[in-house]
């Protein structure tokens, strides 16, 4: 018996393809099923977390709809991960934000933003908020870098605290030993079929998205996304050293390190959820789980605002407009880290999580199987 | 919008991987193409949908074939699973082209991947579609419309005008019929497997017991046209692709998942819970195509498979469930059989089972002593519970009975003389390689080695 409708449904699909195969090439849904016969919640949850949602299987598949036995992988795996994502959220009161992610995602980066708004209201002057501020500790003069440090450092220590909560629940349901998590071999191995989006490529052809036909725009969009955000992280992470090791204080040059990492990333992280987003409008609905649209299109949209109001932040700080586009910009940040354990971020942790298991299974897995002649 | 009131240099009939090779290469030889498929986008392809591979010959391994299978030995498998009934010239031809396919098939998109999991032992002999046959499917229709092939849909063909060998004219549609015209006809329109009141015609009422494991489109409509109008017929009318399926498979289209691989590991019983066949006789992919007619031979043309918890989990999963048990009288009350009678059946077998180590991976020497039919190898007592059983039936892949076509796959008329325009590939004229028994993926060359002749010679026909 499953916890829910959505996950027999999911167990009833991999008792189907476990029993054709067929497309066992694509990526490594396929095989990690295969190495089961029979599907807990736990395994459906691990399944679900390794699928990409390329397509592929849904336009190779002889039994999708309308084939009276509706074999529709995608759509129902990318259900069943929406829900794991709810199942395994901390503390569990918060799974419910995942029913209504994108009113939830949008209400509380609404409120971060209007609480700097406000504070930064309340504390300065018209004089100071609209002046012109130049040179080292600019940016401190509305906002003192010790307090910057404690409320981001917090927010992102929470989140981190809470998603590893999250994934402990995951790896106990699905059944895997803490061990597999200090394995190098699979650790690696993992990092390289996430960082190039191995399982995104509907298995060499590119991922299907409005039709049968392949492309690889989506792989390409994520990586902008992806790699983008890394860069901007980079950013933030060289510029706190500039400051504390260095003695160097923000704003820097347009040549120096975190500028020029926050603005390569920054075009990426435009560029990327912009393409994502035209993806998934044009996307064949078939293959989409109608519920998460929401938890998705606020995540990109997230990251989108992200890097606009970090660009317009870095193009207009020697101008009047830095002190509002200061409060716009961490009022977003601060929204994007609380939120990170209650909306699509998530994905990511758990796909790779799940890609570590997957590593080491496929590593322990000995002979093939004998099957199905046509 | 398709100009059906345009004349073609090539008419495809069929939408299947024969009919889309012949429809690709006459178009890369400049012809000017339209595919008449009666099913729908979703349902295209037939039979191909349910593929998921290819015999092809080759001189060395490759990135996704783990070594050689040469023009002879493919030569000689064939003989060993026909008996001998085929056209060695055109079986030998076709293993021939066989070769160039391998990479000709390849160009038009379709991907191979190596054989992995569920598989047959044929990672060495056999090329696998990535994604199965209808990403190979996929891909070749893209191919052919980017090269310009008109395809329609929901197009069946009911008559064909044919004057002297000479095709003139086909009729598409049985509401408002429409007349296309053409220079040549490629018939590759599949067999006749679903028209379940012509096979009655050779097997009588067994038939109506039969599943149909693919399209329900093959009725053999165009095949049936063209013999009447003269074409040659070739191969056995009762000769087919069979395979022993699950009986609750749906009736038409249940493809691969209802397969069962289960029968070297227990006891087959007819409806009077009776054996009546070597269940261990040879290894499962040397004896699955057997097993169709074997049933289909039984009363009321079903079977049962009956194994204990032992071997459970020694082959592949399958759609549906077996019906499960405590003893073996439950287990007959369940499947409504005899419970005295299959519960003897299961004494009797398993007081014949001689000691031996089982290894189901090879020919064992697991067997029976001294019963009629014997078990030769994997042959273990039936008596640890909880016991199964899976029902089956004959499950028919497609049949053999055809046109006969020579080297050109131009069809040949009664009188022997080639057709002046008309070709045929893929399942309507498998019979001329394929008289009786399967290799695993030749359905598939047949396809696309005569799919491409057919299209070259049919353009070239059409030019002069």
């Amino acid at each position: 018996m499953h916890a829910t409708k959505t996950l027999a449904e999911a167990d009833r699909l991999m008792t189907v393809c476990n029993s054709c195969r067929y497309c066992e090439g694509l990526c490594a849904v396929f095989p990690a099923m295969e190495m089961r016969r029979s599907f807990s919640d736990g395994d459906l949850a691990y399944l679900a977390n390794l699928c990409h949602n390329c397509g592929a299987c849904y336009y190779d598949c002889q039994f999708s709809p309308p084939h009276e036995f509706n074999v529709n992988v995608p759509a129902v795996l990318a259900k069943t991960q929406h829900q794991s994502y709810a199942h395994y959220a901390w503390p569990s009161a918060f799974a419910g934000v995942f029913a209504r992610n994108g009113l939830f995602i949008a209400l509380a980066t609404a409120l971060s933003v209007a609480a700097f708004l406000a504070g930064f209201v309340a504390w300065h002057d018209p004089a100071t908020l609209f002046g012109t501020h130049v040179g080292p500790g600019a940016f401190y003069r509305l906002l003192p870098h010790n307090m910057m440090v404690l409320l981001f450092g917090g927010a992102f220590l929470y989140a981190i605290v809470a998603i590893g909560f999250g994934i402990r629940s995951f790896w106990r349901d699905i059944g895997e030993p803490t061990a597999t998590l200090r394995d190098p071999t699979a650790i690696g191995s993992a990092i390289r079929d996430a960082a190039r989006l191995r399982y995104l490529d509907g298995g060499g052809a590119g991922c299907m998205n409005e039709n049968a036909k392949p492309t690889d725009t989506r792989r390409i969009y994520h990586h902008l996304t992806f790699y983008g955000f890394l860069l901007c992280f980079a950013s933030t992470s060289t510029a706190t050293l500039y400051h504390y090791l260095l003695g160097l204080q923000a704003p820097y040059s347009w040549w120096d390190l975190p500028v020029l990492l926050g603005t390569v990333g920054g075009i990426g992280l435009v560029i990327g959820p912009i393409g994502l987003l035209a993806a998934k409008w044009r996307r064949d609905p078939a293959v989409l789980d109608e519920t998460r649209y929401g938890m998705d299109v606020a995540f990109i949209l997230m990251l989108l605002l992200t890097s606009f109001t970090g660009l317009a932040l870095l193009a207009l700080r020697a101008t009047p407009a830095m002190g509002i586009l200061l409060a716009l910009h961490l009022g977003v940040v601060f929204a994007l880290f609380i939120t990170m354990p209650y909306g699509k971020f998530v994905h990511g942790i758990y796909r790779f999580a799940a890609l570590v298991r997957y590593a080491k299974e496929h590593r322990a897995l000995g002979t093939a199987a004998s099957g199905p002649p046509n | 919008m398709i100009d059906l009131s345009r004349r073609y240099d090539v008419l495809v009939i069929g939408g299947g991987n024969a009919a889309l090779c012949a429809a690709i290469s006459a178009r890369r030889e400049g012809a000017s193409v339209l595919v008449l498929e009666a099913a729908s986008e979703f349902w295209r392809g037939g039979n191909t949908r349910h593929t998921r591979n290819m015999r092809c010959a080759h001189d060395s391994a490759t990135a996704s074939l783990t070594g050689p299978y040469t023009e002879d030995e493919f030569f000689e498998d064939l003989l060993r699973v026909t008996g001998g009934v085929t056209d060695e010239e055109l079986a030998r031809f076709m293993i021939r082209e066989s070769k160039d396919v391998l990479g000709w098939i390849e160009a038009q998109g379709v991907r191979w991947q190596p054989s992995l999991g569920g598989t047959l032992s044929l990672g060495r002999t056999n090329s696998f579609f990535l994604g199965g046959g209808r990403a190979m499917l996929n891909a070749l229709y893209r191919t052919a419309e980017r090269l310009g092939v008109e395809v329609r849909y929901l197009s069946e063909v009911v008559d064909l005008e044919i004057e002297n060998g000479m095709f003139l004219s086909a009729t598409v549609g049985r509401e408002v019929p429409v007349r296309v015209t053409a220079r040549a006809l490629v018939a590759a329109a599949g067999g006749f497997e679903s028209n379940i009141a012509w096979l009655r015609q050779y097997w009588g009422a067994a038939a109506d017991n039969f599943l149909i494991r693919g399209t329900p489109n093959n009725r053999g409509t165009i095949l049936k046209i063209l013999l009447e109008h003269g074409a040659q017929k070739v191969g056995d009318p009762t000769q087919c692709h069979a395979v022993a399926i699950d009986a609750r498979a749906p009736k038409y289209d249940g493809g691969i998942i209802t397969r069962l691989d289960c029968v070297p590991f227990g006891i087959v019983v007819n409806r009077n819970a009776q054996r009546f066949y070597d269940e261990g006789e040879d290894i499962w992919p040397k004896r699955y195509a057997i097993w169709g007619r074997l049933v289909a031979a039984q009363p009321d043309q079903i079977a049962y498979v009956i194994f204990d918890a032992s071997s459970l989990r020694l082959f592949m999963p399958s759609l549906f469930p077996p019906i499960e048990a405590l003893t073996i009288p439950e287990l007959a009350t369940k499947l409504g059989l005899d419970a005295e009678a299959l519960r003897r059946t299961v004494e009797t077998f398993n007081a014949a089972v001689q000691p031996g180590t089982f290894n189901h991976k090879i020919l064992d020497d697991c067997r029976t002593a001294e019963l009629d039919p014997p078990k030769s190898h994997w042959a273990r007592r039936i008596e640890t519970a909880p016991f199964y059983a899976y029902p089956v039936r004959p499950g028919i892949t497609f049949t053999y009975l055809g046109t006969r076509v020579n080297r050109e796959a131009r069809i040949i008329m009664s009188d022997g003389r080639p057709a002046k325009n008309m070709f045929a590939a893929g399942e309507i004229m498998a019979g001329n390689v394929l008289g009786r028994g399967y290799a695993a993926g030749i359905g598939m060359t047949i396809g696309s080695v005569f799919g491409r002749v057919a299209g070259r010679e049919a353009a070239r026909n059409a030019r002069n």
